[in-house]
């Protein structure tokens, strides 16, 4: 992949994403009414595919448990019933999915802080600051954007360990910050940023601090809420990891405490989707929200990466 | 932002208002904050990047060449044997170790084409102006919002041989999370319907930036819309195509969850990636110096087949 960004750079790309420009209007326009119906058709088609089983899961989670293996299956629940997340929101319970979620949260947010400040800083420094040793570090953060993950599972794991912080919030949060992305989205954001309006913040005499601040971030906050929005989503999907750092029922985040759902209601099946419903929730709230940063963020990362 | 109530507050700049006189050293002003301050901005970053990547990407190797258990206080240095065990037929890992390559590769063999495939038609697709465009483009990302543990809950159940709907769909019982072939088409079916989306827009992206000028130029040639698709589009795409290959294959390699929450490795081992094994013999079983070896010698085989597709993609681009 190193090898893939000298491509991506000697060709245009770079304008793309900020409006997605419609530039071939004429080609609807001229296609043949059949082939319209049959664009339509597949355009249906592969919707159904897209939020069908999304709805299956939404619907399911209010069936009764004899209602969700009925055959014929049943499309709407009746009786519709909450039975499904009354397990799920008992914090006493082996399977307290509401802790889960707030863990999730909690873990989720403050990664994504984490990332997004020390990236800010980082980038901010690597994009306009000149010291000795530039290029090294640059390189190796760079370096390390195409080592696969599972490289740092191990050794990871007995770093957490020797901090005290297996079964902690603390594994969820703190060691993925290291990640490369972040610095390099980011510094990619700041180098595109005109060189002006620092250059006059400095005659004026502000030191590099609060041209960083009072320039740099508020000409940022697309960048920056991109990095915020991409961060926590990763976070709050990620499974490999804390499936093997989280073990105690109070500590575990959703993706990892779903896993034992699963086990826990085997043929319960309202109950494992109703808490698939709830992980679902604030991503695609989220996702609502900030549909063009992640959008965005995902098509940048792509053409410039 | 918390940082900002750190800022000795003094006299800051409006910044704008003064005049713009062209400076001629406009690079000097990089020049002229002193290392320290560099440096300083760089802490907190590099702290956790030398903690929790540099100094474990290190330190892997080095548990590689001990027979590192977790539990046992006595962890003795055992230099190449760990990985020479897993190229020696007979020792304890071999067998399972290349099984679990084995489904990785199987994996990523079956899934890249469709994913590299079959986003590419839904961009074409969407990348036609019709009304509520912007709305499906957001259903086709959707999936690729869920994590990985919603996903394998979701299509456990409707992949379910007893009760599933996919299964009342069909009439029929297939043994969808249980036996072959049909696991590894759930799998890659639940991962192309999961992922799909995120290299859809990376080619969406890659669509708009093609001038139009090149197609109204084709079609004045004369060129059918196949014609336009081979000359203009495939070429046009191809520095983002290499991008979704070699991540596609990267992303396929690391398959962990699906095969975890929607087969559980059945029917017996034979659908346990990898990675899943790596995982459960590292951190279930303990043995890290085994399982460490087993991620580098992943690491290597990923980094070449990277290299080849790249070569392969840019010695077609010659051509």
């Amino acid at each position: 992949m190193t090898t893939t960004a000298p491509q991506g750079t000697s060709t245009a790309v770079q304008p793309a994403g900020e409006t997605p420009a419609p530039r071939r209007q004429g080609h609807g326009a001229r296609s043949s009414p059949l082939s319209r119906v049959a664009f339509v058709v597949v355009l249906v088609l592969l919707t159904a595919v897209f939020v069908g089983p999304l709805l299956w899961m939404f619907l399911t989670s209010f069936k009764t448990a004899e209602g969700a293996t009925s055959i014929p299956p049943s499309l709407l629940p009746h009786p519709a019933t909450g039975d499904g997340y009354r397990p799920l929101l008992d914090t006493s319970s082996q399977t307290p999915v509401i802790r889960w979620f707030v863990n999730s949260l909690l873990a989720g947010v403050a990664n994504a802080v984490l990332v997004t400040v020390t990236a800010a800083l980082a980038a901010y420094a690597l994009a306009r600051l000149d010291f000795p040793g530039k290029r090294l570090v640059f390189g190796m953060i760079i370096a390390t954007l195409f080592v696969p993950g599972f490289v740092f599972l191990i050794p990871n794991y007995l770093f957490v360990n020797g901090l005290g912080w297996l079964d902690t919030l603390w594994a969820v949060i703190v060691p993925s910050a290291g990640g490369a992305f972040g610095v390099f989205f980011l510094r990619q954001f700041f180098s595109s940023l005109p060189m002006e309006l620092e250059e006059a913040a400095e005659i004026d005499g502000a030191n590099r601090w609060q041209t960083f601040i009072r320039i740099v971030l508020p000409l940022s906050k697309p960048g920056l809420a991109t990095l915020l929005v991409l961060s926590f989503l990763t976070n709050y999907n990620d499974f490999l990891w804390p499936v093997f750092v989280l073990f105690s029922p109070g500590t575990l985040t959703l993706p990892a405490g779903l896993s034992i759902l699963q086990g826990a209601f085997t043929i319960n099946y309202p109950v494992v989707m109703a808490g698939a419903v709830i992980a679902s929730v604030p991503a695609i709230v989220l996702f609502i929200l900030a549909q063009r940063n992640i959008v965005e963020g995902v098509a940048r990362s792509g053409l410039k990466g | 932002m918390a940082v900002t109530s750190e800022t000795q507050v003094g006299p800051v700049v409006p910044a704008a208002a003064t005049g713009r006189r062209p400076r001629a050293g406009a690079q000097a002003s990089g020049r002229r904050s002193r290392p320290l301050t560099a440096y300083l901005f760089l802490a907190p970053y590099l702290v956790l990047f030398l903690g929790f990547i540099i100094a474990p990407a290190v330190f892997g190797i080095w548990i590689s060449l001990h027979d590192y258990d977790f539990v046992l206080p006595y962890k003795p240095w055992v230099g190449l044997d760990n990985y020479v065990a897993l190229f020696t037929p007979g020792s304890r890992d071999f067998g399972d170790f290349w099984q679990s390559m084995g489904a990785t590769g199987i994996f990523t063999g079956l899934s890249v084409p469709c994913l590299v495939v079959i986003p590419l038609v839904v961009a074409v697709l969407l990348n036609r102006k019709f009304p509520g465009r912007t709305f499906f483009r957001a259903v086709f990302f959707l999936p690729y919002v869920l994590g990985v543990a919603v996903i394998g809950l979701l299509f456990r159940y409707i992949l379910d041989p007893n009760v599933g709907v996919v299964n009342y769909f069909l009439g029929r019982s297939i043994p969808w999370t249980t036996d072959l072939p049909w696991v590894w088409i759930s799998l890659v079916g639940m991962t192309v319907w999961w992922t799909l989306g995120f290299n859809a827009t990376i080619y969406l992206a890659g669509l708009t930036d093609i001038p139009r000028e090149l197609y109204e130029a084709a079609e004045v040639d004369g060129a059918s819309k196949g014609q336009q698709f081979r000359n203009v589009t495939l070429p046009g795409l191809r520095p983002v195509l290499v991008f979704v290959v070699t991540t596609t294959i990267l992303a396929s390699a690391n398959m962990f969850g699906q095969y975890l929450l929607l087969t559980k490795g059945a029917p017996g081992t034979s659908t346990r990636t990898a990675i899943g094994y790596i995982a459960t013999e590292g951190l279930s079983s303990f043995r890290m110096g085994a399982a460490s070896a087993m991620s580098y010698v992943l690491a290597v085989f990923l980094l070449l087949i990277s290299l080849i597709s790249f070569r392969l993609f840019r010695d077609r681009q010659d051509a």
